[in-house]
């Protein structure tokens, strides 16, 4: 199947074992992809660990999102060269290599539709993420297993994938057998499945795929209960929790890097030792950072309190109001990769279970 | 029309609650006062036993400083009381103030509203009240000006 | 979005630290038209890019001014352009002040500092339509006499229209027989009829909790109070979030906002 879309032209990315970690790279063939591992996932854990069978996908979310693919880390802008009494301004004109993603998971999916309601649903369309969205092959997976940190249950975001995919596959894989169910989710992908050496699918097929999605969804790491959800975060702005938060958190921007829905960018303009050329680019930026907000004489948000209460703020109740839907998909990916292990599912929970008594406090004093 | 001195001083929000004896008692101690453009309405030193209700005009409460002649810290105007070191020992004025523009105001005997508050607490408290709200809204004020907000802080 | 360049026509020194650069496309005579309480993105080349409000007169725009503080490192540099310097403009961006809509009433305007500048589009979008209103007051509070603004129009403005106002410094100086004192503390006896008031705001954001303090305490509805919020900005199209503040944008939602929307949120720490 990779050979039949490689050979229409796509670059295949996909996830592959590098630096004791499943990342997402550039796929030569199957080979490459982490066939027989999996993960161990807990807050501030990751491990690589063999399986005992032979899976493809047998793993959850790496340190990388396809963010990184559709919403570059960085990337020039323009060049301005001065010219005579002028300034000539050239963008760059959008580097769109044909792609297909290979093994992308229900929370990703919807991921990737999060960020095309931030960055094209506007008034302003970013064009570098249109061209990569528009020439995008998606493979979609439905995971076999939920790791230690997953919640996309929770967030109704998973773990089967619904829409925006061409081909979605269900690993199905015992002591007999080992295939996939493919479904098609579109013209291109049908074309692809058709090239694949495959048979129909019958009943038992699609039973065994159900099975396993609706094991997957049993067996979360995390919850979140998400009703009010927005509400209750508007109401406890100043909530004791934050105090207690920032004691633990070293403000070191981890979550908002391998969160695959965090959009934030900075640009520097940046000349060359000439002074006859300027370029600006376009990076990868975090609330976390100090200078986030500074304004002329200083930043809005110094403490780290303000700054943790900002990303989990703008994730769970000002993506509410701003884009119609939560920022956070349940990848679990903030709590894996945070060094002091903070979880986002306990953070919301103690706010929750402490509201009353937080607030007789205020009242008391 | 020529409102009575009582009907002035009920009209104005600095009195109100306040019950009518002692309505009639502050306009016995009160009269009208006019100050020309310029002219020194209390000057610093003096001793503090009268204050003033600025009916209408505009008043500049100043500081005489060396080499560099009357600078004004503060602006009154229409409806701002003016003056409370009568209120305090050693009832001294602490401030000049001048009339900016032809200023009318009430003048008020605060020696005699000083020993009145002391024989009438409850006068007294009526007065202390009204005079720590003016008080804490012109420090307010002050602490604005002393921020600096405007100026350029990096 | 891609900076277009524009000369600039004319610098004007207006303080010692204020300076308005008046712009001109390159590739064309005409500037786009803009609302009063916009703002544009100003590059200079290889420094940076800055918001900046623009600050004319809507309806009669030769160029665009940009009424400048230097706080940084790129409005330093840009306060070393000269007539004939280019620079580039993307924009213009961002919420209006409402001059248009509302007949029939006050207006009150507090502005401090440099926050003159956006409300000077207003101001003059207001007196163009003068009979539509009845009072017009313009609160307006410099750190000292000679940090303020726009002095020979304020003068001309108060000679020629009915329009009130009333100008005040923080610190006095030797010769300045004006007001002394926050223009937060002109507020309480403004002449305008509370009930049926527009107020719009514009200054340090601690003048204006203050000053929305004072409209508030006079009954003005927060519906009818507007502020223009600041925060930092780099793209101005939605899409870099740092001028968020809470859930809105700044640059797409603001920066003029109606403040019952920002209510919630206004005056809190670290927001």
């Amino acid at each position: 199947m990779m050979g039949a879309i490689a050979k229409r032209g796509y670059e295949l990315i996909g996830p592959t074992i590098r630096d004791g970690a499943i990342v997402c790279d550039r796929l030569n063939s199957a080979s490459d992809l982490p066939r027989g591992w999996t993960d161990e996932q807990e807050a501030g854990k990751y491990r690589l660990v063999q399986r005992q069978d032979e899976a493809f996908f047998g793993y959850n979310a790496g340190p990388h999102s396809w963010k990184k693919f559709l919403h570059p880390p960085e990337g020039r802008l323009w060049t301005c060269t001065r010219n005579g009494g002028g300034l000539q301004i050239v963008t760059e004109g959008p580097a769109a290599p044909k792609r297909a993603f290979i093994g992308v998971r229900a929370c990703e999916l919807k991921a990737i539709d999060i960020l095309d309601r931030v960055l094209m649903g506007g008034t302003y369309v970013d064009p570098e993420y249109k061209a990569l969205r528009e020439t995008l092959f998606i493979v979609a997976v439905n995971c076999g297993q939920a790791g230690g940190t997953c919640f996309c249950a929770s967030m109704n975001s998973g773990p089967k994938v619904e829409k925006g995919y061409d081909l979605a596959l269900t690993e199905i894989l015992d002591d007999e057998s080992h295939y996939f169910l493919v479904e098609a989710g579109s013209e291109a992908g049908a074309e692809v499945a058709g090239e694949t050496a495959h048979r129909d699918a019958n009943a038992k097929d699609v039973e065994a795929a159900d099975r396993i999605v609706e094991a997957t969804r049993r067996q979360m790491g995390r919850t979140m209960d998400v009703s009010g959800l927005k509400e209750l975060l508007y109401r406890n702005y100043e909530h004791p929790r934050w105090d207690q938060v920032a004691t633990r958190c070293l403000t070191c921007a981890n979550c908002t890097m391998v969160c695959p829905t965090c959009f934030c960018t900075t640009v520097e303009d940046v000349t060359d030792l000439t002074g006859e050329q300027a370029e600006r680019w376009r990076k990868w930026d975090s609330c976390f950072a100090m200078d986030f907000s500074y304004i002329h004489g200083g930043s809005v948000r110094a403490s780290a309190k303000s700054r943790y209460r900002q990303w989990i703020m703008h994730k769970l109740a000002t993506w509410v109001d701003q884009f119609g839907e939560f920022g956070c998909v349940g990848c679990g990916r903030c709590i894996t990769w945070c060094p002091v292990g903070i979880d986002i599912t306990e953070e919301v929970r103690a706010v929750r279970e402490t509201e009353s008594a937080s607030a007789a406090q205020k009242g008391a004093s | 029309m020529i409102h009575s001195l009582e009907s002035v001083i009920r009209a104005h929000t600095f009195f109100h609650g306040l019950e009518e004896r002692y309505i009639a008692f502050i306009a016995g101690c009160a009269k009208n006062a006019v100050f020309g453009v310029s002219q020194y309405i209390l000057r610093e030193g003096d001793p503090a036993d009268q204050f003033y209700f600025i009916r209408q005009g505009l008043v500049s409460v100043e500081i005489m400083i060396p080499q560099q002649g009357p600078v004004t810290v503060q602006t009154l105007a229409e409806g701002d009381m003016l003056g409370w070191s009568w209120l305090a020992p050693p009832y001294r004025w602490h401030f000049d103030a001048r009339a900016v523009e032809e200023t009318r105001a009430l003048a008020f005997d605060g020696k005699c509203l000083r020993n009145k508050c002391d024989e009438d607490h409850d006068l007294g408290y009526e007065i202390m009240k009204r005079f720590t709200h003016v008080v804490s809204q012109r420090l307010d004020a002050t602490r604005l000006q002393l921020l600096d907000l405007y100026g350029v802080h990096i | 979005m891609v900076p277009a360049p524009y000369r600039i026509e004319r610098v004007k020194r207006e303080t010692h630290d204020t300076f308005t650069l008046d712009l001109l496309p390159m590739d064309s005579t005409s500037v786009s038209s803009f609302g009063p309480g916009q703002f544009n993105m100003l590059y200079v080349f290889g420094v940076g890019e800055v918001p900046i409000s623009i600050s004319s007169d809507p309806a009669n725009c030769p160029a665009l001014e940009h009424t400048t503080r230097v706080v940084g490192a790129v409005t330093k540099a840009m306060g070393r352009l000269k007539r004939g310097d280019v620079v580039g403009v993307r924009g213009p961006f961002g919420s209006h002040w409402p001059v248009t809509e509302e007949g029939g009433r006050d207006f009150i305007i507090v502005a401090g500092g440099i926050g003159l500048a956006p409300l000077r589009p207003a101001l003059y979008a207001l007196m163009r339509q003068r009979e539509k209103f009845r009072k017009i007051v313009l609160l307006y509070g410099a750190r000292a006499p000679e940090d303020i603004l726009y002095r020979k129009e304020l003068e001309h403005w108060r000679g020629k229209f009915d329009l009130e106002i009333q100008v005040t410094v923080d610190r006095g100086a030797a010769g300045w027989r004006g007001n002394v004192g926050v223009v937060t503390t002109l507020v309480g006896r403004a002449p305008f009829d509370p009930t049926n008031t527009v107020a719009l705001v514009c200054g340090p954001e601690v003048m204006m909790r203050f000053a929305v303090m004072e409209l508030q305490k006079r009954g003005i509805g927060a519906d009818r109070i507007f502020l223009s919020m600041e925060r930092n900005m780099k793209c101005a199209t939605g899409f870099c979030g740092h001028c968020q503040y809470g859930p809105s944008f700044i640059c797409k939602d603001g920066p003029v906002f109606q403040f019952d929307r920002i209510e919630p949120i206004f005056g809190k720490a670290e927001i």
